[in-house]
Parts: C-alpha cells; structure tokens; sequence
C-alpha cells in the first residue's frame, strides 16, 4: 500500500482518492429531475477539496524553469549552482526523461522538457523539486540556460503560405517521417461540394449570384480561464511505479502518454483524478503531469505542483486565433448559391489538437445553411507563439464568428430581417452539410429561430424603473453616461457543433456498475473513469442508476484508472458516452437480477423479460405487481457487471474533397442579443441574451441551464472582453488583471428555452448540451453592437476602439 | 522576510526610520500581488493595519482629514458628502472584497498611474502629508506623482492621510474599463468646480506616466462656465475643453487600450463631466 495524500481543506475527512471532492455521494432523483449535486454546498462554502489542495506530510514542491524567449536554440543547460541551493532535491533536464522525450494528444511533437531549441515563450525547460515552494523559486533562479535567440515566427499566414518562413518544426521530427512533411502546416482540409467538386473558381459562381458578400474576419485567442490552476501530486509507489492524483480531463489518455515518457509499463501509472477547478478543454493536454512524476520517482517522495496564475497561462493551450476569408453568394430571395472560406488557424508550437479543430472548422465551416456549392479550405499551423487546442466550441466557434457575420452582412445587402435569411437556408433532419453527411435527427433550427425572435424584448430604456441607474448603463458604476449616445442593438446567432468524437476515432466509455444489498436496502455504486470537471456528470450517472435501477442510494466510485477508460470530458460527449456506458452496465446488472429473480422461482423461467422492473427498491411485474423487495432478492450477493459503451462509427474526412460521414451528432443553439451601446465610448452593456436550444433530452433541467447560460458567457466574453494578446511571440496579459472575464454585471439576464426533439441514436435521446452555446453568442453579440453602431466589427472581440471608431 | 507589527503611529515611524527599505502594508491589495507573484522580496514589511490613528477620518479646518488606512468601503458609505469625486472613484475600484482592505495610502503608495484615487485628489487641490521621525509635511497632491510607481515620498516616511477640501460645487469621476465592473482604468478624468473661487480643477488618469491635469482646459472653463446660472454648454465649448484635456493627456498604446482611444475617451468624458457638472449646478451643488 502507498501512502494517499489527505486534502488540506476543512471538513475533510481524507478518502482513498485523497480529495474528499465531495462527489461520491448519493443521488436522489432519476433522469429528468434536478437532484441536487453533491459538490454544490461544498463549493459554494468554499469547502470542496481541489486539487491544489492536496497535502502529504513528506512532499516535495514541484516547479518549473521557462524559456523567456518564443523562439530559441539551447546551446547548454547548466544546473550545478541549482542543486547546491539547500533544501533542493532534483533539479531535471531533458537528459533526465526517463522514456519518450516527447509525448502530445495527436502528435507525439512536445518535448517533456525542452532540447535542442524552444518553440514558445513559457516552454518547460527543467523542473525542481524542493522541500519549499520559495526554495524551488531560488534555485530555478540558478538554472543556467545559454540560448541563442532566434526570430520568431509569429505570424500564421506567413508561417502557412510563405516558403521563404523558417519551419518551427524539421521535416520528419520527431523520429516519424510522416511528420511534418508540409512545412509550418500542421493540417490543411478542403471541402469541395457542387461546381467546386468538379473545378469550377468562384468567379464561376459569382457570375450567377445576385448578391454577393465578402468579410475578413478575426477571433482573437480566447483563453478557458478556469478558475482552479494546473495542479496534482505524485506519490512514487513501492512496486516503482506512481500513483498522481490529478485535475484532468480524461485520466486514460493522460496515462498513456506519461508513462512511456517515464518508461514505465501504463500499468504502474496509476491515476485518481482530484478535484478539477474547470476546465472548458484547457486540461485536455498534459501540464505538469510527466514532470510531477519524474520528480517523484527521482526523489522517492510525493512532489507537489501547483501554477499559479500567471504561469498557468503558459501551461496550457489556448482557443486558436482565427483569420478568415468568407464569400458567399446568394439568390435574389437570399437563397445561398455558394460560399468560398479560407480559414487560418494558428496552432502555436506544438500540434495538440489542431488536427481535430481543423476538421471541426473545415466541415462546419459554412455552418448550418444549405449551400449547393462550398469551397472550404481550413489551416492548422505551426508557429512560435502559444500553443493552441482544445476549447469550448473547438473549431466550430471561430467558424461561426464568420459565417453568422456574413449573414447578417448578407441580409442588409438583401434588405432582409437577419432570421429571414437564416430561416431560408435553413438545415434540418435529412439536410446534407458540406461534407454530403445527412442529419439524421431532429434539428428544427427554423422553429428554434422563430422562437427566439418571438421571444419578449427587455424593457426600452425608457421604461425602466431608473433609467439612470448607472448599472444599466455601459460603463456600470464607472460613470461614464447617463444614457448620452446610448443606442440599442439587437442581434442573431446560430451555431452548429458536431457532438462526440469525429472523424473515425473510437470514442468509447466504461462503466462498472455494483448493485448489492447495504443494511437491508439495495446499494448501487457506479465506477467510471470520467472526469467531473465542474459540468455535474457524478450527478448525471447517479439519475441513470437511480433511473435504471430503481433505487435510492447510489454512490458515485471516484473516478481513477483502476476502471476502463470513459473518454474525455470535451465535446459535450460525457452525457452520451459515458451516460451510455452506465445505462448499459445498469441494464446488465438488471438483467442478472431478473435471471435471479427466476432462479429463486419468483417467476417461471420462461417469464418475459419485458414483463420485469425495478422500480422504488421492488422487483416488479407488470403483469402481477410486487415480487419481492430488491435487497431480498440480492441477498447477500453482489451483481456487478461492467460495459463498454461506444456511439456509431464515424469517418475520416476524404483529404481531398472533405467529404465523409465524420461526425456523431449535431447540437444547436440560437441566440438573441439585446445590447446598450454607447457609441461615442464604445462600452457596451448586454441588456438579454435569449437562447433556444435543442437538447434532445433534459437530463438535470438545472444543470442543463448552467451549461447554457455558462456558455452563453464565455460567448459574451469572446465577443467583448476576451483575449489573450500576443505579440511577437510574447503573451502580454497573462494575469486575470488584464485578461478579462465577464462579471456579474456584465452577464445580463438570460431567457433559455429547452426543446427536446430526441435524438433516436443516442441513449435516452439526449444531444451534448455544453459547446452549442458557446458558438452563437458571440455572433449575436456582435451582430448586434453592429446593428446600434452601424459599424462592420469584424473581429471578436470587439474593442472600446472598434466601436467607438478611433483609428479606423 | 521579516514583519514589523508596530503598535503605535510613533512605533511605526521609528521602524521605518530604522529600516526605510521596509515596505509599508495598508490593505495588502497591492503589496500581496506582488509578492505572490515574486515581483518583489522585500527583506521587511510594515504592518500598518492594525494601527488606529491612520484608519480615522474628520473634517478639520475646511478639509477631510482621510487617514491613509480608510478603506474604499468606508468612503462610499461615509464620506460621499465630504468628498464626492474620490467616493465615485472609490465606489468604481475593485470589487467589494477588495473595497473592503484597499486604501486611499495603498493607493498612493503604489502610484499606479493607473490608481483610481489619483484624479479626484489632483483635481480637488488635496494634500498629501507624508510623516516621519523628522516631522510632518504637505505636499499637494499635484506635485506628489513623478513617474509610475514613484512619487516625492522619502523613503522614511509613510503618508499618514490625504487632505481633500471641502466640496464647494459639483464634481464628477468617469472612468473607462473595457468591463462593468472590476477593472483596471483605460483612463480616467475627474472635474471639480469651486463655485466660491470659480475655479476649475481636472485630473487625468491612466493616461500618462503619472496622474495629470490640464491647466488650459481649467482656465478654458473656469472663463466658460456659467457660475451665475450654470447654463448647459454649447456643443462647441464643451468640444473644445475635451480637446484641451486630452492634449494634456500622455498615452500609450498598451494592452488596455490605444493611446489614440485614450484621448478620444478623455475628451468625450470631460464633455460630459460638464454637462453634469452644469445640471447638477442648476440644483443647487454650489
Ligand atoms: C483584484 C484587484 C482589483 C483592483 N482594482 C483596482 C481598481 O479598480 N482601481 C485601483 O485604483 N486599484 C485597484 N487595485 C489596486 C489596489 O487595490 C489599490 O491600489 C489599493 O488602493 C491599495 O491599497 P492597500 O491598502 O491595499 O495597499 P497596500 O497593498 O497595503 O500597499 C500598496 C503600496 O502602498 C504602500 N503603502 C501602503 N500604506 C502606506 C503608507 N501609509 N505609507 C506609505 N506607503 C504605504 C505599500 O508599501 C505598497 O507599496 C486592485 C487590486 C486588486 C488585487
């Protein structure tokens, strides 16, 4: 047996996972209802245990030394001086990697500790342990790194299209001659539909279209700022392997990436996920992971990481800065006749997930309109600026930033209302998108139209209690008017995300599911290896058991890797997926009661099995009522049975034409923003944020609306706050001072309606529910700071200097 | 690193004598950052917050005596009267939390250009006193910025209050933040009116290396204002003096906003600081 690490946090009673996250607990209401969740009271009396919390009496404090420059060869690593601090116990360098140097999501490309050269401002490149967090921080102070600077290269278009632009990556690095044989471009996907499948030019196709819009557009790179930073701990194990408690987004995926870093059999990694701070796709790369481990298996001790904020901006990924080229045409009536898209996504240094975001942008690009003829060509590149992956909305978001822009741009060519055009070009179930895949499921994207657009309009300014009340106004309390050149705006937005994994990838779950009679009442525990990030899963699979099962008290197993793997917490997939996987191990377990209920004679053997429940604690018949009470049945026998659930193959895009069945399933929402504008300041104040969304099925109705009112947010955020700014490489706001987040009086009022058009392929109908919003809301805001200002705003976020139109 | 608790105002003023580098702690809202963050490893600190004297204010003499603990908090709740510019400046910093611990000595201390505090003090014609084992004295507040971060305080002395006139017409703070609430000024402008003396006071933040004001627009509107009746300005005079303000304004460009923006921002808030200044004037805020 190691050791486990307790949690510092008060109340705690140190369970075997060491965070007392407070998330085993029982549900009390099945699928439908809105149980309260288990670390709700925890978290908002500022008890529940994160992983930054965790406390081992012998641990050593982890820290990390940075490159201070985005671009630069290493000529030495000299770490004497550093070691010869007392109270250090490691100081480690590449030469220290046990295993693989590298390790990534998609591409093994990211050095666990720099060699050779770094590729980005804030590359690890030695890590310390010591017995203090102030003696880690002096003795990196002593790490001598001799670098020899190199220009960035921190422009994406050029990095893609120039041939004269250094390569941030060589050919064939790391040790895969498929690597990296197109230059600085990580991955390039056209679509091609229509004329342009058979050659046709845009030009071919403007001829022919009445009305014609072209639009650059920009999305600045939005950063997920949870609010818990990157931290875990690593106990060395005596079988010389380790145990790390961490805050992750999929506990599998993580091992098996550190452990052949470590050399280490992924047997002897084991892993128990901690108390995650959020993560909105941030936690999907590793950050300190690999280097917690070595440096415990170096020292013998358990060792300590936790970034702080400023450092956490550089460990982790970001959202993709996009820039993109949008034409469309259109009929008349509006009816769109074709659309040409160039899309750039800059990846920063290293490849993370820009594969897989260039396929969300690529085959959603042209979003959810039918368009006969579409020419998409959609670049994830390398750069030397911060790297870039996973995000709320992956690809999907900076998509429909542009496309919804162009819509609107569209309409008043047109002399249209913007849900008129929308409404016209509409998708719905049996629609094909741009890659020729047919919607087969609901997707009533012109009622949900029709219902925002009906839904009631905030009160006028006029009609408010206190017109003067500064919070209504732009600016809030700063007093900068008291309704002077305040202008009403109102905007639309559509958003189409592609749910679960794409693109042929085996996206699966586990679940193991115990049922067993405690104290004379029947218990069911759930274990999965699903991270709950904050989104309310341990709830979610507590309704299904309770639901599948019939029974009252169902604990929740912390989730660690002594269980198959449930896949990653990201693409609104976890509800499907591992939703799907517990409903399935539920129904196993059924099954085995029912074949005990025979076996004890309650029933003939050849009784139907669809004749049989479990409902209230009761094996029940429909036909005859109450068998027996659960408990009785089970005895003092435990059923257990475990499942691999995984939803229907999906396939690769054809890397000529894009065309492919690639995707599981298609979520939406659509948004209307209502905005105060003070145009001579450029301030804005969101007066309503409105929503409809089909979710298929309402799991948890409450947990549901956080989703969607939280991701309505972090939309408003990226349409007028948020953005990492990086120049030449350098971030230049890495602090929560200057990287800024909606508060309280930025985030209006929200209406939401929940429609429930169940999807027939996924388990209980349900459709992911927590990227849709995130795409629309931004387009709708904008649109309609664009609608109060008259002004084209064709980035997000938009700035006070955008609105106000100083410097144009 | 070691912490001075001294137990009296005299306590505290010898310590600091003794050990000028000790940094003084008020509020900790600044000096915590930066040494969470390993800006700065001082070898002492001075903690100023248990002491009484500076967490006290009175009026005295024609001014309000602000100790230099007062916190945001207590001047939004007490002192809006007093002093009504500083109480809007007060009421836009931070957030309540941070309302609560900030000071108006912190706030000086630190010399942000960016500090909400600083317009409203160069615009009233406040004095800073700054104190030490050598004695007390009073700098205006106009004189006591020099750069960011940096100001006229010796580095024995601590500043035991501000001395902000009594209102005598209508004042008014405006301040830029590309959010509602909880955020750092992209600049600032403060206008103070004193009916008695017609005179016209102006402050400019986070628009410079240190809180400015503008003479000529201050001439330009003490010689404009309707002090009899306090008549709206023409659209023309009140573009001017926003053009005076913000060419006394030295912006950059930084991650906060353009120096062009800044300006812009300037010259739209001193217009509208006149307007409201002028209606408020009609009601009587002479
Ligand atoms: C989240 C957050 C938001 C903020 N928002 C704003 C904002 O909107 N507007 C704004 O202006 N500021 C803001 N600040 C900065 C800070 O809150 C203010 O500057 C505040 O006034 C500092 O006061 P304090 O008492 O906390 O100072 P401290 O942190 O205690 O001290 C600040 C500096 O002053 C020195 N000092 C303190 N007292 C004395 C004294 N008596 N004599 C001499 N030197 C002294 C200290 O040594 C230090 O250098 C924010 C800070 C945070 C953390």
């Amino acid at each position: 047996m190691s050791q486990t690490p307790a949690a510092r946090a008060r109340g705690d009673a140190g369970s075997a996972a060491g965070t007392r996250a407070g998330l085993s607990s029982t549900a009390r209401g099945g699928v439908g209802t809105s149980p309260p969740r288990p670390d709700g009271a925890l978290k908002a009396a500022g008890e529940f245990a994160f992983s930054s919390d965790m406390w081992m009496e012998d641990m050593l404090w982890g820290m990390t030394l940075r490159s201070p420059h985005p671009h630069a060869l290493i000529r030495a690593i000299d770490t004497a001086e550093a070691l010869a601090v007392p109270g250090v116990h490691a100081v480690l360098t590449h030469e220290d990697v046990p295993g693989e140097k590298r390790y990534g999501l998609e591409t093994r490309d990211q050095p666990v500790l720099a060699f050779g050269k770094v590729r980005y401002k804030g590359e690890p490149v030695a890590v310390v342990a010591a017995d203090h967090p102030e003696t880690a921080r002096r003795a990196l102070a002593r790490v001598r790194v001799d670098y020899e600077v190199l220009e960035p290269i921190a422009d994406a278009r050029r990095a893609a299209f120039d041939p004269d632009c250094p390569l941030v990556h060589e050919e064939g690095v790391p040790a895969h001659p498929e690597y990296n044989q197109r230059g600085n471009i990580v991955r390039h996907q056209p679509v091609r539909t229509g004329a342009f499948a058979e050659g046709a030019d845009a030009a071919d196709l403007r001829a022919r279209a009445a009305a014609v819009v072209r639009g650059e557009y920009r999305v600045g790179m939005q950063d997920q700022a949870f609010l818990g930073p990157e931290s875990g701990l690593a106990v060395p194990a005596p079988d010389g392997g380790v145990d790390l408690y961490i805050a992750t987004q999929w506990l599998h995926v993580d091992q098996s990436q550190i452990a052949p870093c470590l050399g280490l059999e992924q047997e002897r990694v084991r892993m128990t996920l901690a108390g995650v701070g959020g993560a909105f796709g941030a936690r999907e790369d590793l950050s300190m992971q690999i280097h917690a481990c070595m440096l415990a298996l170096r020292t013998g001790r358990p060792v300590k990481f936790v970034y702080n904020r400023e450092e956490s901006f550089f460990g982790h990924v970001h959202r993709h800065p996009a820039a993109m080229r949008f034409e469309h045409g259109a009929d008349a009536d509006g009816r769109l006749l074709y659309a040409t898209l160039e899309i750039v996504l800059d990846g920063g240094a290293y490849a993370s997930t820009t594969a897989a975001v260039v396929g969300v942008a690529s085959s959603l690009g042209v979003g959810p309109y039918e368009i006969p003829h579409v020419s998409v060509d959609a670049y994830g590149v390398y750069t030397t600026n911060p790297p870039c992956g996973a995000m709320r909305g992956f690809g999907a978001v900076q998509a429909c930033f542009g496309y919804e822009s162009q819509m609107d741009r569209l309409a008043a060519k047109l002399g249209m209302h913007p849900v008129e055009l929308r409404r016209r070009n509409a998708l719905a179930q049996g629609s094909r998108v741009a890659t020729g895949q047919r919607i087969d499921m609901p997707l009533p994207m012109a009622e949900m139209l029709e219902r925002v657009r009906a839904m009631p309009m905030p009160a006028r300014r006029g009609e408010l209690a206190d017109p003067a009340d500064p919070r209504t106004l732009p600016g809030g309390l700063a007093n900068t008017s008291r309704g002077e050149r305040v202008v009403r705006g109102v905007g639309y937005g559509v958003g189409l995300k592609n749910l679960c994994f794409s693109e042929s990838f085996d996206d699966y779950s586990t679940a193991r599911v115990r049922l067993e009679a405690i104290g004379g009442e029947p218990a069911a525990l759930v274990h999965t290896a699903a991270a709950e990030v904050g989104q309310g899963l341990v709830t979610l699979q507590g309704q299904i058991a309770h639901t599948e099962l019939g029974v009252e008290r169902v604990t929740v197993h912390p989730a660690d890797t002594s269980v198959g793997s449930a896949g990653s917490s990201s693409a609104s997939r976890q509800s499907y997926v591992t939703g799907g996987a517990v409903k399935a191990a539920c129904e196993a377990v059924r099954e085995r009661v029912f074949a005990l209920v025979r076996e004890r004679g309650l029933v003939a053997p050849d009784h139907p099995a669809g004749d049989l429940a479990l409902e209230g604690g009761k094996v029940v018949s429909a036909a005859r009522g109450v068998l027996a009470p659960l408990a009785e049945v089970l005895g003092t026998g435990a059923v257990e049975e475990t499942r691999v659930f995984r939803h229907r193959p999906t396939r690769a895009l054809d890397p000529t034409t894009g065309q492919g069945d690639s995707h599981v399933q298609f979520g939406m929402c659509v948004h209307r923003a209502v905005v105060d504008v003070d145009v001579e300041l450029g301030l804005v104040k969101v007066v309503a944020l409105d929503a409809v969304q089909d979710v298929g099925r309402a799991m948890h109705p409450r947990q549901l609306l956080g989703q969607i009112q939280g991701g309505s947010a972090q939309g408003l955020g990226l349409a007028l706050m948020e953005e990492v700014q990086v120049a030449d490489g350098v971030i230049r706001n890495p602090s929560f001072t200057d990287y800024l987040i909606p508060t309280i009086l930025d985030t209006p009022p929200m209406r939401i309606e929940v429609l429930e058009h169940a999807d027939p392929h996924a388990p209980y109908g349900l459709r992911g529910a927590g990227e849709p919003p995130t795409l629309s809301s931004t387009p709708a805001i904008v649109a309609a700071v664009r609608d109060a200002t008259g002004r084209p705003l064709t980035r997000a976020p938009v700035r006070p200097e955008d609105i106000a139109g100083v410097g144009d | 690193m070691e912490f001075l608790s001294p137990s009296t105002w005299e306590e505290a003023l010898a310590a600091k004598s003794g050990r000028p580098e000790a940094v003084p702690i008020t509020g900790g809202t600044d000096v915590m950052v930066e040494l969470n963050f390993d800006r700065r490893r001082p070898g002492a600190l001075l903690d100023l917050s248990r002491l009484p004297e500076p967490a006290q204010w009175r009026a005295e003499g024609g001014h309000l005596r602000l100790g230099a603990a007062v916190t945001y908090t207590a001047i939004v709740e007490h002192l809006a009267g007093h002093a009504p510019a500083l109480a809007q400046a007060a009421r836009s910093v931070a957030s309540p939390q941070i309302r609560n611990r900030g000071s108006v000595g912190g706030n000086l201390g630190s010399a942000s250009p960016a500090g909400d505090c600083h317009p409203p003090l160069v615009a009233a014609g406040a004095e800073v006193e700054l104190a030490s084992v050598r004695g007390v004295r009073r700098v205006p507040a106009r004189e006591f910025y020099l750069g960011p971060g940096s100001s006229v305080r010796e580095a024995d002395e601590l500043i035991s209050a501000v001395l902000v006139p009594a209102p005598a017409g209508p004042q008014q703070f405006s301040k830029i933040g590309t959010r509602n609430a909880m955020v750092i000024a992209v600049a600032s402008f403060c206008l103070v009116l004193d009916a008695g003396a017609r005179t016209v006071g102006t402050g400019i933040g986070s628009a410079g290396p240190r809180p400015l004001r503008s003479p000529e627009a201050e001439a330009f509107l003490a010689a404009e204002f309707d002090w009899e009746g306090g008549a709206e300005p023409s659209e023309a005079a009140a573009r001017h003096f926003g053009a005076l303000v913000a060419a006394a304004a030295e912006p950059i460009d930084d991650v906060r906003g353009t120096a062009a923006y800044r300006r812009h921002a300037l010259a739209v808030m001193a217009r509208r600081a006149w307007v409201w200044c002028a209606a408020d004037y009609r009601k009587g805020a002479r």
